[in-house]
């Protein structure tokens, strides 16, 4: 591999893992709280473009007001889908929460089916023009959205730290993430705290999900399950429950892929089987990822 | 403290420590228990009682020492081999198979016998009984071969047998969530003797009982060791039940044994008093 | 509570018999009495009965959480079509690129191809369950569903064995209605033999609680794996009769991916996790509706109104009454019970009892549970 080529590369493996990265947050957020795998997530991924398609071409919109409509309504999604599918589980066993999880997925996939329709639409018309430019660096030739997408993932990566570490409502969250009952007496809502951050995650994912389709324009139904499972495990890999290591997860796991892809193209059919074969691993000999911290069952 | 010889006891600790990082839980623990005794480890809460428990049944692997059980060293054998080997336990927030009926739960006791051949190798290597022989007991379970559906009747019958010693007979077929709290701590027992034991380790029995049935707790445990021949290790935080019962009492503070010997013994230790301080006045 | 009263196990055995006699006289009747429609329908029922009672043996039983059947599915599916068809077939699919050897040049009977595929099925399910049953709950979920896709990979892959992305067409339609009930018969009988055994209370007390049945010296993970093979084997099974019935086998995740698995978690939630005859009930129900909600998917005419059908509305119907019954009925039909002879008996002599003396109303008390 030349090192042009290892260069784009490195800039395709910086996106493609900053995008797992925003997606692995919500994962890891709600996992940290609830110890529930969200298997919706990869939905409101999907849902997030949808909606800034639909933004653009029924109401008409400017790309950008589009894209940040999209965002709130994957907010909106995301918390609508804790009230009614996860908070009515609270008490229950966590394997309850998870299949229920598996059935809201199911249910936003074949929703989307009939809704939005099963075959596949192309995201083109919703790129601004100028992002579609290409900048020649030396000999590297890089889409000027390629930049777009890194700043505005860098962006929202700090944002949300922000969120996380100085404000009131990050504080609560990282209380609730250590002991529900305990915050609760403390005078927190803690139901407004796990909605927010169902909000916020999904927030993160509907941007991801916009920023994907701009990268890979087209936007179908499904297109959410692989990304959700891939940013699942970087949040196993980095951590799961720890806010940064959600995004290392993701930027290792993005990076991974393109690398092996660009070094053994013979094995590109493959390429999701990398990310599983990551998560046997780890499971199997450090199931507390890099940056977690044990849970133990007390015995 | 005079030197103790490991043949003396049916289970021995030999200076056993458990450290988890930082934490030293169980510090040095050198002492164990005599064949048919009934031995009580006391101590104030987050003492290490049941992280020894928990080292003697395998659910940890002691960070230093040795573990001697009936002649055999099962340091860091898995639980279940431990259990086949003639240790059980209960635990202290009752674990019951909630979704099972009574009598399941006693059955449940006696199906290592059908498969456990890692623990048998270690019974034969040491010239000991192998419990129950015959081999494909899971293609003869599916066949329900006439040997299977005889063993079954067995165990059935076993089961009924000791459901009727601990007075539970009644009750076998309901579910065991639907007991009230006592008779769960006694099907407890129940389902740990029914994996025949030589040795059985209560964890806080009483925990959550009121006093009347604590005093028939206490009654319950000394008759089942007399009736299965067991050797009984208790904790136990309720001081009255140790020392009613107990032969012998064995003092850890902080993971480090501080006394040990009969219940005056111990209760006029100026260090177990020391230990203790608040908690002593609840027993005189 | 009134005493129930039990039947003798001689009356149970010569009652099974009998149920087993007139299944299979109606099933002979059904060749004359249903259309070709209809006998489709029977067959997926047995098909997805066999699917779901070796799901629910793990998910339900043994109280493992698995999302990885379907992957067990196509292993069975592949490796029986490759064996039931002719070398002129197979020369003649694989136009890519050729089909190894031996694989091209054998050919056995349906038999011979479906215990094949159980056998390749229930040797993956040990390689996969070895690895990640000290797993559980939901990192378990993860890591099978992972492995199932893995399996759909390979099977769009390797080219020069599955035929990648085209799949296997042309399946003689081996499946008939004696084959799938059949072996529905067999998968009952031996997964409910082994739940009413020392073995089955031992993966029931797993399920309950995996820290005391490794207390009362189970090898929680020597049973975990053994359960999962068991399942993995009568996933194959399936798999072999679904590619026949089907007569076309590919690698789309509606076929033998993640969106299988979902239907049979449909199946056995509805049912009833935990129950093997809430499994044949929920795979009943599935098959049936999901023949039936085809109205919503089609046109449909009224007159001179036509209403437009509206493709993809069957399965927001499963969903929305799969996330309902999590949220409402999480027992589903039958909770972990199963209807026995007993069962029956006693509920007739209350039928019966209640007629003949014609009590007014009896007590709330003693309507028993």
């Amino acid at each position: 591999m030349s090192a042009r080529m290892f260069m784009q590369n490195l800039f395709n493996g910086l996106t493609l893992g900053g995008l797992y990265a925003l997606i692995a947050i919500g994962y890891t957020m709600v996992y940290g709280i609830l110890r529930l795998i969200n298997f919706a997530h990869g939905d409101v991924f999907m849902i997030g473009t949808y909606l800034a398609f639909y933004g653009v071409t029924l109401m008409l919109l400017p790309w950008w007001l589009a894209i940040v409509v999209a965002i709130i309504g994957s907010a909106a999604i995301g918390f609508l889908i804790d009230r009614v599918a996860y908070k009515p589980l609270r008490e229950s066993p966590r394997i309850s929460a998870l299949i229920t999880a598996i059935g809201v997925s199911f249910f936003l996939e074949s929703f989307a089916v009939v809704v939005f329709g099963g075959i596949p639409k192309s995201f083109l018309k919703i790129i601004p023009n100028f992002l579609k430019k290409i900048v020649t660096i030396g000999e590297l030739r890089i889409q000027v959205l390629t930049f777009f997408a890194l700043a505005i993932i860098a962006g929202l990566l700090v944002l949300l730290l922000w969120i996380v570490y100085r404000t009131k409502i990050g504080m609560a969250m990282r209380a609730i993430s250590t002991d529900i009952p305990t915050t609760a007496l403390m005078g927190v809502n803690t139901d407004t705290v796990i909605g927010f951050t169902f909000a916020l995650g999904s927030a993160l994912a509907g941007a991801s999900g916009i920023i994907w389709a701009m990268r890979y324009p087209q936007i179908f139904p499904y297109m959410g399950f692989m990304p959700g499972l891939k940013a699942f495990i970087a949040a196993v890999f980095g951590g799961i429950g720890s806010i940064q290591g959600a995004m290392l997860g993701g930027f290792i796991l993005g990076m991974a892929e393109i690398m092996i892809v660009g070094f053994l193209p013979q094995l590109a059919g493959y390429r999701d089987v990398f990310a599983f074969i990551i998560l046997i691993l780890i499971l199997s000999f450090k199931p507390t990822g890099i940056m977690g911290k044990k849970l133990t069952v007390k015995v | 403290m005079s030197e103790l010889k490991k043949e003396d006891f049916l289970l021995f600790l030999d200076h056993v420590t458990m450290q988890f990082g930082g934490l030293v839980a169980v510090d040095d623990f050198h002492n164990g228990v005599k064949p048919g005794e009934l031995l009580g480890l006391i101590g104030p809460n987050g003492a290490g009682k049941t992280t020894v428990f928990n080292v003697i049944t395998g659910i940890y692997t002691p960070t230093k020492g040795r573990v001697y059980f009936a002649g055999m060293d099962i340091t860091g054998l898995r639980p279940h081999i431990i259990t086949h080997l003639g240790i059980a336990r209960t635990f202290q927030n009752i674990r019951l198979f909630h979704n099972m009926t009574v009598l399941e739960n006693v059955l449940v006791s006696q199906h290592h016998a059908l498969t456990n051949s890692d623990a048998d190798r270690i019974l034969k290597k040491h010239g000991m009984p192998v419990k129950r022989t015959g081999r494909f007991w899971f293609w003869k379970a599916i066949l329900k071969s006439p040997g299977y559906i005889n063993l079954e009747k067995h165990m059935v019958k076993e089961a009924e047998e000791l459901l009727e010693k601990v007075g539970l007979l009644d009750v076998k077929n309901e579910k065991a969530s639907a007991l009230p709290y006592g008779m769960q701590r006694k099907l407890e027992i129940a389902r740990a003797l029914a994996t025949e034991p030589k040795l059985i380790l209560l964890d806080e029995p009483a925990a959550g009982m009121n006093p009347q049935e604590t005093e028939e707790l206490m009654e319950f445990i000394v008759r089942i060791r007399d009736e299965f021949k067991v050797t009984v290790l208790l904790i136990e935080h309720d001081m009255k039940v140790v020392m009613g019962i107990c032969e012998r009492i064995i003092v850890l503070d902080y993971g480090k044994i501080i006394s040990e010997g009969t219940a005056a013994e111990v209760s006029s230790d100026p260090k177990v008093i020391e230990a203790y301080l608040g908690e002593w006045e609840n027993v005189s | 509570m009134p005493m129930e009263k039990r039947l003798s196990t001689k009356t149970k055995i010569y009652l099974t018999i009998g149920l087993i006699i007139v299944g299979a006289l109606l099933l002979w009747g059904s060749n004359y009495w249903l259309e070709s429609y209809g006998q489709r329908i029977l067959k997926l029922i047995a098909v997805y009965g066999v699917l779901a009672v070796s799901y629910t043996f793990v998910n339900g039983i043994t109280g493992m959480f698995s999302l990885g059947h379907a992957g067990f599915v196509a292993v069975g599916a592949y490796v029986s079509a490759l064996l039931t068809m002719s070398p002129m077939e197979k020369e003649m699919s694989f136009i890519l690129e050729p089909l190894i050897w031996p694989l091209n040049s054998i050919q056995t009977d349906f038999l011979t191809a479906t215990i094949a595929g159980g056998i390749a099925a229930a040797i993956f399910a040990f390689a996969i369950g070895y690895p990640s049953l000290r797993l559980t709950g939901d990192y378990l979920a993860i890591v099978t569903l992972g492995f199932s896709e893995i399996i759909r990979l390979i099977a769009l892959n390797a080219q020069n064995i599955t035929n990648g992305a085209l799949g296997l067409k042309g399946l003689t339609e081996y499946t008939n209605i004696w084959w799938a009930w059949g072996w529905l018969l067999i998968t009952v009988v031996v997964i409910a033999s082994l739940t009413y055994s020392s073995y089955g209370r031992a993966l029931k007390a797993i399920r309950d609680d995996d820290i005391a049945a490794e207390a009362m010296g189970i090898n929680v993970f020597k049973h975990r794996l053994l359960a999962f093979v068991v399942s993995g084997f009568f996933a194959g099974i399936g798999g072999s009769l679904y590619a026949h019935l089907l007569t076309t086998i590919d690698p789309r995740p509606t076929t033998i991916g993640v969106f299988l698995t979902f239907y049979l978690l449909i199946m056995i939630v509805l049912g009833g996790l935990g129950s093997i005859t809430g499994a044949l009930i929920g795979a009943a129900l599935f098959a049936i509706l999901s023949e039936w909600l085809r109205i919503f998917e089609s046109n449909i005419t009224i007159g001179s109104i036509t209403i437009k059908g509206i493709p993809g509305m069957r399965m927001v119907i499963f969903s929305t009454l799969f996330v309902v019954t999590m949220l409402v009925w999480r027992r589903g039909i039958m909770g972990m019970e199963e209807i026995t002879w007993d069962k029956l008996y006693n509920w007739l002599l209350r039928f019966r009892k209640k007629g003949q003396t014609a009590e007014p109303e009896p007590k709330r008390g003693d309507v028993d549970e």
